[in-house]
């Protein structure tokens, strides 16, 4: 096996350094170009197990408004993005739902919940998000 | 706290609540002001983060990477433990540079009310297909990737099912992601400029990630259908942005997404007098984000477009400290100063007010007019409303002769204990 150098741009945070990784298949021996720890961290993982942290929107009934915006606790698995929007495109809640409120737990066994990301309140209801009547 | 109606005067109020206005409004309660009251055109508050459903934010402030309502949600609870007050649904018409704010909205209808300080947080908006001048027809199926981002995000439509993006900023980035998560087909993203135009992170993480083509050096040339839109022609540009002959191509698709710029927005801010730079688009401010009109003062978009809402909480922080500390000013100001009142045949005393400390230092001369003449001895006298504290005999009193009178230095405790001085011209 032989080394190989690979560009990627790293996504942590919006400066988005070029990295240049120097690698043995998945096996990382230098990165270049990070501005900071977290930059090699990064390639590591994205030769690894690439992963990214899903936001999405789920149905609710009753709300102030017919969705709620919803998020991954963590990055999840590139390849279980699409399936992680199947599975919630069948979920519908029921309004009032509160920030932090789990949708999903456990997504797969990847140990990874799906979570509110906002309070919705029920129609006519009034809370701290609105002042809505 | 939401309001249904509101005071005749506030310390701050600040124009829209989004991340700059949320910002602001927290910034002026932790600095000293009493009263402060957010105004907010939509029923909600977060502004634009409402709809800014993926994660990004916060990375500067919280250490976090947080989805856009999730940002918001902290301000939010916030503002409200502080005891910033709300009026939501309810549009500003006007505000004067005397920072006399008039709005509209259905939850306390038509308001008048003063502010000690104002905030501008009116943010920005979406650049259109007449401001960028699309030939073709004019279907249904052009949208600004916001308004897009609205209906899928918030209000849970779909503006189509096959999309190209011209603009490769932020926003139509995201969207490319978000309609291909949602089941759509996006075809191509189109960027007339030789560079991105948005952060290489959203390049990667929306567009490669997803496989959606990116074409820099192109643009829209033309717009097909009639009812909806059918297709787009897409064309090659030289450096100069004119459209290179033989390059053109149609693209089919059903929805065209605009992601060509953000402007700030400020109708109000030249209502109130403020000077705005031509190049930011935005008002003129020092460091404290006080705009060229003393005590109206601006944060975040609505002066400049930042690249990371993180930013903009920030400069709605400076902006609604500075205000606080203003209105602070102004009030311990007046409260030192005691008002003249014309009492019985005056009609104007100038100075109006009086500082109460200029007494420590010498008498104080005040002129005044009075209402009719007097062609005997009158007395003319100075008291807190119901003990007199000096008075003066005249001869006679005329509308065309300026009254003068002496407020003596000794007079110094009672006018410190006196909420008005009450002038008035009797018969002796």
């Amino acid at each position: 096996m032989s080394e190989m150098e690979t560009k990627i741009i790293c996504i942590t945070c919006p400066v988005g350094c070029s990295l240049v990784v120097t690698h043995e298949d998945q096996k990382v021996i230098k990165v270049e170009g990070n501005q900071c720890r977290k930059g090699i961290e990064y390639a590591q993982n994205e030769l690894r197990d690439p992963r990214r942290m899903v936001t999405t929107t789920v149905k609710v009934k009753g709300g102030l408004h017919p969705l709620v915006p919803v998020y991954t606790s963590a990055p999840i698995p590139k390849p279980l993005i699409f399936e992680l929007i199947k599975k919630l495109r069948g979920v519908e809640l029921e309004a009032p739902v509160k920030v932090g409120q789990a949708i999903l737990k456990d997504f797969l066994g990847t140990g990874v919940d799906v979570l509110a990301a906002r309070d919705l309140p029920q129609v006519g209801q009034k809370t701290s998000e609105t002042g809505s009547g | 706290m939401s309001l249904d109606r509101v005071k005749p005067i506030y310390d701050v109020v600040v124009i829209g609540s989004g991340p700059g206005g949320l910002g602001a409004a927290i910034a002026a309660k932790k600095n000293g002001a009493d009263d402060v009251l957010i105004i907010e055109r939509d029923n909600e508050l977060g502004g634009i983060l409402v709809q800014c459903i993926h994660n990004g934010f916060g990375v500067e402030i919280f250490k976090e990477d947080l989805p856009g309502p999730l940002y918001a949600h902290r301000f939010i609870q916030e503002a409200n433990s502080l005891g910033v007050e709300v009026l939501s649904d309810t549009m500003v018409l006007d505000i004067t540079p005397l920072r006399k704010i008039t709005a509209v909205g259905k939850r306390a209808g038509f308001v008048e009310l003063e502010a000690r300080a104002i905030v501008l947080a009116m943010g920005c908006r979406e650049r259109t297909r007449a401001q960028i001048r699309i030939p073709g027809t004019r279907p249904a199926g052009i949208y600004t990737a916001g308004t897009a981002q609205r209906f899928v995000n918030v209000e849970g439509y779909m503006p189509g099912n096959r999309f190209v993006i011209l603009g490769s900023g932020d926003i139509g980035m995201i969207m490319a992601r978000r309609l291909t998560l949602e089941g759509a087909k996006v075809e191509r993203v189109l960027e007339i400029m030789p560079f991105l135009t948005g952060l290489t992170r959203n390049y990667v993480q929306c567009l490669l990630d997803y496989n959606i083509p990116l074409e820099l050096r192109h643009t829209v040339s033309r717009i097909l259908g009639n009812y909806r839109v059918e297709a787009v022609e897409a064309v090659e540009v030289d450096e100069n942005w004119n459209p290179i002959p033989g390059t053109e191509e149609i693209i089919p698709c059903d929805t065209l997404l605009l992601s060509v710029g953000l402007i700030p927005e400020n109708e109000l801010s030249r209502k109130a007098g403020v000077i705005l730079d031509p190049n930011t688009g935005g008002p003129v401010v020092d460091e404290s984000m006080q705009t060229s009109v003393s005590g109206i003062f601006a944060a975040g978009n609505v002066v400049h477009v930042y690249d990371l809402v993180d930013w903009v909480t920030e400069a709605g922080f400076i902006a609604g400290k500075s205000a606080a500390k203003y209105a602070v000013e102004m009030k311990k100001g007046i409260s030192r100063q005691v008002k003249l009142v014309a009492g019985a045949n005056v009609r104007y005393i100038v100075p109006q007010y009086l500082d109460s400390e200029s007494l420590a230092e010498s008498d104080q001369r005040i002129q005044l007019r009075v209402v009719r003449p007097i062609e005997e001895k009158v007395w003319v006298e100075v008291t807190d409303g119901e003990h007199l504290i000096t008075r003066k005999l005249e001869r006679y009193v005329r509308p065309g002769e300026i009254v003068t009178i002496k407020i003596p230095k000794k007079a110094y405790d009672e006018v410190q204990k006196a909420d008005k001085l009450v002038v008035r011209v009797t018969r002796s």
